[in-house]
């Protein structure tokens, strides 16, 4: 009998050793299992949930990247949302953000919508893509000790920094954080901001 | 006119980038359209304005959601196919309830010689509406300081994507011939 293929990291393991020690960091989710992978690592005012806007979660963060330069800020999203805004790695690269970086939880499926095969399953290789657009540091990883090595390069290497973290193809229990848009930018705001940014 | 020919002479996109900067936008997101090429220019050689070339129109309404969550103030500049690439993304707009100021110069609307150009013209402030953004359009070229500056008050005073139409009368038509 052919040896069983590797389960795959364990994604919610994998989002909770991203975030342990987050500092100030402001974290920007893509829609679906990662946005839920977040919350379950714990609910944070400073998470900029998406529900939506597939493809928009990386320019979300160079967006937010650009106003807050003083502080880290973390992408963590799909394989799928990645590739429906694949360009905006090439834009990210261009601008170069010292204080972006990017964390792909690649389970090689579309999770949230019945787990069909997505393309990073069939060869594609984001880290690949990233460096080619000029990424200075991108990386795939596959085991836990490489996830707990990659922390400092999210946390304090001159950005923009990639990595493609591959993960078991394995539905999480569902956690469900706020989902009012309106809710989620007013607190994030009054967070960051202070309290008279939702005046 | 042409507008291979927006010189000294075409004052409005000097007064588009003097109210932008009077309003404290330092993000400037945009794909290049001819009738933008001066208001680019002038963005790019602002220190105090980020300007940010991007691969499709939908990653701007992204980013500028972003930096208003950073405390920042954008602006979004397109030509009018572009709106049809923004379309899902402004969902995250209303969601939110977010500002978004957006300048779209149009095409395929009046003296257009391309006609690929006038299916997303015709369709542009029809979609954004939809889309619910409250759409401003203008005509004359002297309007359009007083109408940039209506629209920068709206979309930031009351967060609401606000966008101002350029029409093609005021860009002028792109010689062909050259
Ligand atoms: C524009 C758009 N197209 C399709 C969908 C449906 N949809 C929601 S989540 C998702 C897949 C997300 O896949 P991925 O980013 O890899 O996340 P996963 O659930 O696999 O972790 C899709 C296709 C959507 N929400 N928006
Ligand atoms: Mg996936």
């Amino acid at each position: 009998m052919a040896a069983k293929k590797p389960a795959g990291l364990d994604r919610r393991k994998v989002v909770a050793a991203l975030l342990a020690d987050r500092g100030d960091a402001l974290v920007v989710t893509g829609l679906g299992s990662p946005t839920y992978d977040t919350y379950a690592a714990g609910d944070h005012d400073l998470n900029f949930y998406l529900w939506g806007a597939m493809g928009g979660a990386v320019m979300a963060g160079l967006g937010l990247a650009l106003a807050q330069p003083k502080r880290r800020v973390l992408v963590i999203t799909g394989d799928g949302e990645m590739l429906m805004g694949i360009g905006s790695l090439a834009t990210v690269a261009c601008e170069a953000p010292k204080n972006l970086a990017i964390a792909v939880i690649d389970n090689g499926h579309y999770g949230e919508t019945g787990m069909q095969r997505a393309h990073t399953a069939r060869g594609v290789d984001l880290a690949g893509i990233a460096k080619a657009a000029g990424f200075k540091s991108a990386t795939t990883i596959s085991t836990m000790p490489a996830v707990q090595a990659w922390l400092p390069a999210w946390q304090k290497k001159a950005g923009p920094v990639f990595a493609d973290i591959k993960v078991a193809a394995t539905p999480a229990p569902m956690r469900l954080p706020l989902r009012d848009g309106t809710a989620i930018k007013h607190r994030f705001r009054s967070a960051l901001l202070g309290a008279d940014a939702i005046k | 006119m042409t507008t291979d020919q927006q010189t000294s002479a075409t004052v409005w996109p000097d007064e588009i980038y003097e109210v932008l900067k009077q309003a404290g936008i330092t993000q400037v997101a945009y794909v290049p359209d001819a009738g933008h090429a001066k208001l680019i220019n002038r963005c790019h050689a602002d220190k105090a304005m980020r300007a940010v070339s991007l691969t499709t129109e939908e990653e701007g309404v992204a980013m500028l959601a972003g930096a208003w969550m950073g405390g920042a103030k954008g602006v979004l500049l397109m030509q009018s196919s572009g709106v049809g690439n923004c379309i899902n993304m402004l969902s995250m707009i209303e969601e939110c309830r977010l500002p978004l100021l957006m300048i779209v110069t149009m095409r395929g609307v009046w003296g257009e010689f391309n006609p690929w150009q006038v299916p997303m013209g015709g369709s542009t402030a029809a979609a954004l509406e939809n889309a619910g953004v409250i759409v401003h359009s203008v005509e004359r070229a002297e309007d359009i300081r007083e109408t940039i500056h209506a629209c920068t008050a709206l979309a930031f005073n009351t967060q609401r994507p606000v966008a101002m139409l350029i029409q093609q009368r005021v860009i002028g038509f792109k010689n062909w011939n050259k």
